[in-house]
This record gives structure tokens, sequence and C-alpha cells, in this order.
């Protein structure tokens, strides 16, 4: 091929631009279209949930702060990350973040497993100055949290969506969406929760998180959905069924 | 080699808009980023909810990457097809749609931003309506584009047109497929991304390295292949590395996303293509910059006093050092080190300020009295602190966050002599304190230039010339003479 044959191209924009349609696109194939085959890429994992409704609150107040500006919730398979955060992060543990919060960026530790490490009380206290509790921190803080209601009333809308997206919420999980909510930030001494753990299972915490009982803020959201993060998969468990085979 | 004197037939008129818009946002832009790195230092500066880190670091990178960098693709992209083609932009009307509904899209996007709507994407968060917006904003690009190119005077596409085409194109798909979404309700902002998890993350950075590899390069590769022979009153160095450089630099780049989702959960297959193709791209990246830099070939002395030559050259160098420390950075094993770390923030800002801002500072200072009509700059010497400013400004920035970067990755993984981690996390947050306070300083004598660079530009679309320097040159012209 000479070089001059190049003129071709260079004569005619639309055959340029298909041209590079097709070069372009080559990558964007190879690398994505198998990763739709799940069952290769995602292992099924005893444990992982849809989050119920208050927890995708919670979830839906992390993305708005951006909170991932700053905190990975991916742990790598390296010596430190595993001592530092615990287990590495698996694939079956964000299928049902739309979309994934991985991050890129450690200004904060890593929270993929942060779920039960500190106390709702902590999280509350944190959240509202971080400097109370850790004084070189450079975290800002959301007290207005705390005073602003969670916004539960579409909840339903919010599940039916995710449900178009593949997460696999049942009409019963859509229809008593708000009522979960609300059971979930007041706690079993105060309702009752029993349609909420039939639904999410006997290890959901529910609970009022953020110690205000005449309100369910935002504040309680959040740490319900930093209380889930990591503890869905009981990695002591899988240890013994792999050691029994 | 004269310019064609401004004719009627060109329309200067949008060309005009976008280079004001690129100032504009330039300095709104770079000010948001000094802002949240003072927010870094002094965390009571953080005002909730609205003006928190999270909430103005896309203001910031969206500002600087979309807003200045895409304006000043817009100009540069209407000015070059038009002097290159020879014909008059395709649709008056539609190109101004393009100036006014991409600055729509900016300020939707920002306000969006400032007010917590968010689709939670980096570099891609606008939610839905604002993207489908981007979208009709963008198909009217390459209309404009794509109809100038083919009712062209010339008989060949000059290669500054190639690397823009592939630009908008390439943004288009990338654009679609990312921001793919469902409105929880059609009246309401909130959406969900159509993917999660491991899908979701090879997708977004399928985007956002290409964001990087056609927005940020493809489309300043097009400006570098005007505008520096141009300036330099040079033809292009190659030919043929020309098209070698076109077609392996957009065939390659878009291979090399996976590389920011090293030692995650995505599969290892796909991060060792990631990486391969990354250390590939090092190739095509130094061709590029070798075909711009050797443009210079026997006019080097034009180096010495054109501070506007000295703009473009530099940017050509960053884009070689930021293209070496990619691929670099792409190995999976230093990439165990440097993830997560102010290692990225530093190489992505040696792109950014060195690569991107001064290749678009050359442009603009070239493009800027011909626009207007005036003979020259207001000020050369101008140009030149801006020069000298900025390059120190980007010197402390990116040095800082080499030292800073290195020091977590290393902080995080160091172990006393029992075995165990021998820093907590918050140790690491105070060790950086000193060079996130370097940073301010770097950032803000960039934002100190692009300033004296508009005062520079105001002054000269005002019509003015610096009398001082009018006649120190008209000495040395005189002198020269007499010798």
């Amino acid at each position: 091929m000479s070089w001059r044959n190049h003129k071709h191209i260079e004569k005619n924009a639309l055959l340029l631009l298909g041209l590079t349609i097709i070069v372009v696109s080559i990558g964007g194939i190879v690398e994505i279209v198998p990763l739709f085959r799940k069952e290769t890429v995602i292992e099924p994992v005893e444990g992982v949930r849809p989050y119920t409704p208050l927890e995708l609150v919670g979830q839906n107040i992390y993305v708005r702060e951006n909170c991932m500006s700053c905190h990975s919730q991916h742990i790598r398979p390296l010596r430190d990350e595993v001592v530092r955060y615990g287990h590495y992060s698996l694939a079956a543990e964000s299928m049902y973040d739309h979309p994934f919060l991985w991050g890129s960026k450690r200004t904060g530790p890593d929270l993929a497993r942060v779920g039960g490490k500190y106390s709702d009380e902590w999280h509350k206290a944190h959240l509202k100055e971080p400097r109370d509790l850790v004084p070189e921190s450079i975290m800002p803080s959301y007290e207005f949290l705390l005073h602003k209601g969670a916004r539960l009333h579409d909840l339903k809308d919010h599940l039916k969506t995710l449900r178009i997206l593949g997460v696999p919420y049942t009409d019963d999980m859509i229809d008593m969406a708000v009522k979960d909510a609300t059971a979930q930030a007041t706690g079993e001494a105060r309702t009752d929760t029993s349609g909420l753990e039939e639904r999410y299972g006997e290890a959901v915490n529910a609970r009022d998180f953020d110690g205000q009982a005449d309100i369910i803020s935002e504040m309680d959201a959040l740490i319900a959905y930093l209380q889930v993060l990591g503890t869905m998969v009981d990695f002591e468990a899988a240890k013994k069924v792999e050691g029994g085979e | 080699m004269e310019d064609i004197k401004t004719g009627p037939n060109y329309n200067y008129d949008v060309v005009k808009k976008f280079t004001l818009a690129t100032i504009f946002w330039g300095v709104i832009g770079m000010a948001a980023g000094v802002f949240i790195a003072l927010q870094m230092v002094f965390p009571d500066l953080n005002i909730e909810p609205y003006l928190s880190f999270g909430r103005l670091r896309p203001v910031h990178t969206s500002a600087v990457i979309f807003a200045f960098g895409g304006n000043a693709l817009f100009a540069t992209s209407y000015y070059i097809v038009q002097r290159t083609c020879g014909v008059r932009l395709w649709s008056d009307k539609l190109a101004d749609f393009t100036f006014w509904g991409y600055q729509a899209f900016i300020v939707m996007a920002a306000l969006g931003y400032v007010l917590g709507v968010t689709q939670g994407k980096e570099y891609a968060q606008p939610e839905w309506y604002a993207d489908i917006w981007l979208t009709i904003v963008w198909v009217a690009y390459l209309l404009v584009y794509l109809m100038t190119c083919v009712k062209r005077k010339e008989p060949h596409l000059y290669v500054a047109n190639w690397f823009f085409l592939a630009f908008i194109i390439t943004v288009a798909i990338l654009h679609l497929g990312n921001a793919l979404a469902l409105p929880v309700d059609i009246t309401g902002a909130k959406s969900y991304s159509a993917f999660a998890g491991v899908q979701a993350a090879m997708i977004q950075w399928w985007y956002g390295h290409n964001a990087v590899g056609f927005f940020l390069t493809a489309g300043f590769l097009g400006m570098v292949y005007y505008f520096i022979p141009k300036q330099a009153n040079r033809p292009i160095y190659s030919y043929r590395l020309s098209i070698v450089h076109f077609w392996s630099l957009i065939f390659i780049y878009i291979w090399a996303g996976p590389h920011h989702l090293h030692y995650t959960a995505l599969p290892d297959w796909a991060q060792t293509l990631g990486m391969t193709f990354s250390i590939m791209l090092w190739m095509p990246s130094w061709g590029g910059m070798i075909n711009g830099a050797m443009t210079l070939s026997g006019a080097w002395h034009k180096l010495r006093d054109d501070p506007i030559l000295q703009f473009m050259i530099i940017a050509l160098a960053f884009y070689g050092m930021a293209t070496f420390e990619g691929p670099l950075m792409s190995i999976r094993a230093v990439n165990a080190l440097s993830h997560y770390t102010d290692w990225t923030v530093g190489h992505v800002h040696s792109g950014a300020l060195g690569w991107n801002g001064f290749i678009t500072f050359g442009c603009l200072y070239y493009m800027v009295p011909k626009l207007w009509g005036r003979e020259k700059l207001y000020s050369t010497k101008l140009v030149s602190l801006h020069l000298w400013i900025a390059t120190l400004g980007i010197v402390l920035y990116i040095s800082a966050m080499w030292v800073s970067g290195i020091m977590q990755g290393l902080m995080w993984r160091s172990y006393d002599d029992l075995g165990f981690l021998q820093f907590s996390f918050v140790e690491s947050v105070i060790a950086m304190e000193p060079f996130y306070i370097i940073r301010v300083i770097g950032g803000l004598l960039y934002l100190i230039g692009a300033l004296i660079m508009a005062y520079n530009f105001w002054r000269t679309i005002r019509g003015d010339v610096n009398e001082k320097e009018q006649n120190t040159v008209l000495q040395s012209k005189t002198s020269g003479a007499m010798a």
C-alpha cells in the first residue's frame, strides 16, 4: 500500500467519518460486550441483597454529596488493604449499585466495609462535625442532614425504576417501600419491623439511627446506608464452607 | 505565507463568542480549583450544603474540561475548518445554536452540582435532562462541522480536521453509551444509571479515559496540527507520521480504560488488555509530539523570542511527559502504589495545565488579534509573563502531588517491626498538609497567569498597543538595520 492511497480518505469526509467510527468501536466492543455475560463476571455470593428503601435513600444522599470523590468503596486484594479495611471487594457486592461507587481517590479511607465498624452515635457526631472526633480530619461537616427530612414519599417509583434496570425488587417490596423505610428508621422498640425483616432478612438494621425520635432525617438514611456497607456477605461462614470442601 | 485578510466569507462572529467564553470559563474553573484546593487545607471553608468540597469538585472539573476546554475546542475547530476548507461555516444559525446551547448546558450542569443534582459518575455527572440537551447540541456541532468539510473548496481535508472529526464523533458515542439512564419520574431530576457494579465501572472508564483521549487529546491535537505550523510559518514535519499518528492514536486509545480498574473485581483479562494498550499508547502519543515539535526543524531560533510559540512547544513537552507518565502508571505494579493517591491528581494536572492549558493559551494568543482585526497583541511581554508564572505554577503543583501521592501510597503500605500497619489513615492525611498548601500556591499562580491573559486580550480587543513595547521594537528594528 502506498501512502498516496490515503488521499481517497482525505478527499471524502463521510468516508473518513465512517472509518473513524469503525476504528474507535473495536476496543470498546471487545472489552465491554463480554462483561454482559454476567455469569462469567459475577460469582454468585450468599447474602447480597438489594438495598432496603431507607438504605437506598442513604445511598442517594451519598451520591448527591459526592462522597465518592474522597472515599473509595473498593478494597483491592493487596496485603495492606486487606489488613486495613477487611476482605477484598467482590463483584457481587456492588451488583445492585446504579451506578457503581468504587471511587478513584482516597482523600479519606475506603468505606467498602465501614458497616458495623463504628456506632450510630459515632457516625452522627462525625458527620455533624468530623473534627470533634478526628481533630486532623479535613472532611466537610454535614450537620444539615440532621435537620432535613429524608425524601420517602416517592420511594415506590425509585424501586420500580431499579427493577426495570435489573434489581430484583418484588411487588411486595415496591408496595411496602415507604412503610419499610419508616419502620427501619423507627426500630423494633417502637414499631413492627417484621414485614421489613421478612422482605430483607433478619440481619437488617432497624433502629432510630440519628437518635431523633421526632424526625426521619437524611442522617437516619445515610447512617443506615453506611452501616450496611460490606456487611451483606458472611465471610466467616464462607470460609467454613470452603474449608469443609 | 501571509494570512488571507479577514474576508466577509468567514464566520468569525461565532469563533469570537467561543473565544470569549473560553477565557471566561477558564478563569471561573481555575478559581473554583483554587478554592477547593484551599478547602483541603482549611476544611472550615466548606459551607454546607451548597459549597462543600463534594459538590464543588465537579464544578471545577467540568468548568475546566468541558467549559474552558470545550469552548476552546469549538472556537479553534470552527476557525480551522473554515481556514483549511476555504469556505464559510455551513450554517450561521446552527453554529450560533451550538454556542448558546453549549453555554446553557454548562450552566445547567454546574447549577445541578451545587444543588446536588448528579448522576455520580466522574466527568459525567450531569443528570439525564442535561445529557439529552447536550446530545442535541452535539449533533448540531457534528452537522455544522461535517457539512463545512463536505462543501469545502480545498481538494484534501487537512489533518487537523481529521482529529476534530474523530473527537466530535467519538465523544458522541462515549456520551451516549455512558449516560444511559432511566429517570425515576419524567418531571424530576433523579435518574438511575442503566448499568451497575462491574459493567458500570468498565463503561464509566471506557468513557472516562476516552474523554481524556478524544476530548482532551484528539481535539487538542487538531489545534497542534494547525496553529504550530502557522505560528512557526513552517509546514508540518511529516505527512506520513500524521497518518500513522492519527489512525494508531484513535485505535489504541479506546482500549486503555481498564487501567483505572486494576486489582478490582473487573476480570483480569480486561485489566491486562487495558494495561497493554496503555503502554502501546506511548508510541502514537510521542509520534504526535515529535510531529508537532519537529515542525520547528530549521526554525528553532523562532522559539527564542516568540512567547506564543513557547506556549505551544512547552505544551507539547508536557504532553510528552504526561503521555509517558500515563503508561507508566497503567502498569499494574506501579498502579498498586499510585491508584487512589494524589499522584493521579498530579498526573491529570500536568496534562490539563501543561498540555491542554498551554496549547489553548498559545492558540488564543494567535487568534485574538486576527479575529478582532488588530495588527498585534496589546503586549508581548505580558504573554511572556503569563508563560513563566503559569510554568512555575505547574511545576509547584505537580511536584507537590508527586511527593504527596507517593508518600501516601508508601505510608498506607508500610509495616512496623511486628508486622502491623505502621500508620493510621489520618496520619497520612496529616502528612499531606504542606503539599496541599504548595498546591494552592501553584494553582493560584496559574490562575494569575490566566488573569494576565484576560487583561491582555481586553486591551487588545479595545485596540490598544503598549507604547513602551512599540518603541523598543522600533528601536531594535532600527539598530538591526544599522548592523
